[in-house]
């Protein structure tokens, strides 16, 4: 059942991507492009989507979900240099290419090869972080 | 283009109720590095069916759509070094940081969650920056 929700959550998501525009490159570096022709576009989606995602977060106030133990707790209110940093590069990757995750998968069958290269630079990415993170944190230490 | 605002505005939405429902119902937060992120590195292996049914759902639901509909274009560059590129720091960015558009942006901010809002302003002041040096300053992208 809870696959079965899963699933249902992955289609919504990524027909939401695909009605508002987020798996073309163009609309995502045009917000980005602030000194050029702007497109205000992810603007309205990250408005449309915070409003229902508000209401649910009031929602679990007090329950539990259905199918599951427990919400999940908020995260320490702490800002290391793993979300600073990792934001950083991130937002840098997303500028280059106008992809994120969510668009990047959403957009495999009909993004051509080059959206299928991304996707295996991506996970290549996602694989060598914890070494990375652990590097990191040592060099922290030793500094 | 006025059409663009509101089928963003709708698409939004969608993502918004599917971000609701995962949290509502499975107890989850529906972001997609993390989903994704889980499954790669092994940390999320316990509970690697409800993943992959999701991004299962994510793949299949826009190619019938696409296919139905057709017409739909990623304008993704040819570039193959810029998308090696920005694909890797996009997998390590957001693992490291633990989040991204829809984990960090649309969940965290919506929670008021203060690392959401950070992570937030600084991937897109990251993007922004990145777009005015490659795009106006180089002419690469």
């Amino acid at each position: 059942m809870r696959a079965f929700i899963s699933f249902l959550v992955g289609s919504l998501f990524g027909l939401g991507l695909l009605v508002s525009g987020m798996t073309d490159t163009t609309k995502v570096q045009g917000w980005l492009d602030v000194f050029g022709d702007w497109d205000p576009t992810l603007a309205f989606v990250m408005g449309g989507a915070i409003v229902p995602m508000a209401v649910a977060w009031r929602f679990t106030i007090g329950r539990k979900p259905v199918l599951g133990a427990a919400f999940p707790t908020p995260p320490e209110p702490k800002l290391g240099r793993n979300l600073i940093l990792g934001s950083t590069l991130f937002g840098m990757g997303w500028g280059l290419s106008g992809l994120c995750p969510g668009p990047a998968v959403a957009s495999l069958s009909f993004g051509g090869t080059g959206g299928v290269i991304f996707i295996v630079a991506m996970v290549t990415g996602m694989m060598i972080t914890p070494k990375l993170r652990s590097r990191l944190d040592q060099t922290a230490v030793a500094v | 283009m006025p059409m663009d605002w509101i089928m963003g505005l709708a698409g939004g939405v969608l993502i918004g109720v599917a971000a609701a429902i995962y949290l509502l119902v499975n107890g989850r937060i529906m972001g997609a590095s993390g989903i994704i992120g889980g499954l790669v590195d092994g940390s999320g292996r316990h509970d690697w069916i409800e993943r992959a049914a999701l991004i299962a759902g994510l793949i299949i639901v826009p190619g019938i759509a696409t296919f139905i509909v057709g017409g739909t274009e990623t304008h993704l560059t040819g570039n193959w070094a810029i998308i090696i590129v920005a694909g890797l720091l996009v997998g390590v960015g957001t693992r490291l940081a633990n989040g991204c558009t829809s984990g960090h942006g649309v969940c965290g901010i919506s929670r008021l969650s203060l690392r959401g809002i950070v992570a937030t302003a600084y991937y897109i002041g990251a993007g922004g920056l990145t777009v005015v040096i490659f795009k106006h300053l180089l002419g690469v992208i």
